[in-house]
């Protein structure tokens, strides 16, 4: 087939038409919050004490992380879904999240004697947290991997990545509503692990799922 | 490549996605060639036939167009579909390549010439169910409308849409996965 008579069939399907990648992010994070919301609800939930909870700093603090981490990977996602974009600001931004993470690790450290540094970091719900933000990001994770093969990311590994912590900012966000280890101590550890095997599984998603 | 190329092709490419065909066949027409010239430039070797992913690029554009933001130029996303594709065809070949972003200033436009060489896109066709398989062949080779499609098949002009539109899709996806054969 001649280019010529490729673009006479590619004039000729001109008018069919897809969502604008933008509009679609949006749905799909609406979507994948729903989600979220519903594993959570209907498993762990928040914890009793939320309320009260909820005047505290280090209570707050793991809020700010994970937040701030789903809406820099949110960005950085619609970036790399779009091929030329630029994406090295979108980028720049996901060190947000690890060096708020930091400052709080270092403010603890200073806060708390020494003797407590060990039990606040191990707490008591480190199984919990390393199943259950898998377990509510999954579901998240998949859609952002849908959404990636919707999109054209040009770097296919790293948008993956990028999708699971997303996922994982998300679910972590939730999870945070129900963990009674507020430490950043605690955060810094098993967030991060949790969030972690997301982006790895995300990765492995961009490699062989995410073709275009 | 002058800003005032960048301006004509969005505009084509927007009244395009708003329905115009006239103005989507000469968007592509004028993408191809640049998208030709520029691959063309990075192929030094053999191994890889250009217009392979000329025509990769081009089914590329059009399944991901709605990945174009509208307001954002249309080039630097052209190119970087191009240079996927092309880093893509390598791979498949066992090879790596470094491209710069920067060359694409210095791509001139140039026309298709004719090759002996079997086309990818001839064997994806070929892998296609063969209600879609006719309908893309009619449309593109034979250079039939949508209309004169449907009265050859004796179906409705919708159907051919249909059948286009998924056939078109189908050969893109196989392109990704990198699958170009039969089944």
């Amino acid at each position: 087939m001649r280019t010529d008579d490729l673009i006479k069939a590619l004039d000729a399907d001109a008018r069919s038409t897809a969502m604008p990648l933008r509009p679609a992010w949006w749905l799909a994070a609406g979507v994948a919050a729903v989600i979220a919301a519903i594993v959570f609800l209907s498993t762990i939930g928040p914890r009793p004490d939320f309320m009260a909870a909820a005047h505290t700093i280090r209570f707050l603090s793991k809020f700010v992380f994970t937040i701030v981490l789903a809406i820099s990977a949110f960005a950085s996602i619609r970036a790399l879904s779009t091929p030329g974009a630029a994406t090295g600001r979108a980028m720049a931004g996901m060190i947000a999240a690890p060096l708020l993470v930091a400052v709080a690790v270092v403010l603890e450290l200073f806060a708390v004697p020494e003797a407590d540094w060990s039990t606040r970091m191990i707490g008591s719900n480190m199984m919990i947290c390393m199943s259950f933000i898998p377990l509510i990001g999954i579901g998240p994770l998949a859609i952002f991997l849908w959404m990636l093969r919707y999109g054209a990311p040009t770097r296919p590994v790293l948008a993956g990545a990028v999708a699971g912590l997303l996922a994982g900012g998300l679910a972590a966000t939730f999870y945070a509503a129900h963990c009674f280890d507020d430490s950043p101590l605690f955060v810094a550890t098993w967030y991060t692990i949790a969030i972690a095997a997301l982006a790895l599984l995300g990765a492995l998603g961009g490699r062989f799922f995410v073709r275009w | 490549m002058s800003g005032k190329d960048e301006a004509e092709l969005s505009r084509l490419l927007r009244a395009a996605i708003a329905g115009d065909e006239k103005a989507y066949a000469d968007f592509l027409h004028r993408i191809a060639a640049l998208v030709r010239g520029f691959v063309r430039r990075k192929i030094v070797q053999g191994g890889v036939d250009p217009e392979d992913v000329v025509q990769e690029t081009l089914l590329a554009i059009h399944v991901k167009r709605h990945t174009w933001r509208q307001d954002a130029p249309v080039l630097p996303w052209v190119y970087a579909i191009a240079r996927f594709k092309l880093i893509d065809a390598f791979r498949r070949r066992g090879r790596r390549i470094e491209i710069d972003v920067d060359d694409i200033a210095e791509t001139f436009a140039e026309p298709e010439t004719e090759t002996v060489s079997e086309r990818d896109i001839n064997r994806a066709l070929d892998g296609l169910p063969p209600a879609q398989r006719s309908v893309v062949s009619s449309i593109s080779v034979d250079g039939r409308s949508i209309g004169e499609t449907a009265a050859k098949f004796g179906i409705s002009e919708t159907a051919v849409r249909v059948s286009l539109h998924r056939g078109l899709a189908a050969i893109a996806k196989r392109f990704g996965q990198g699958r170009f054969g039969r089944e």
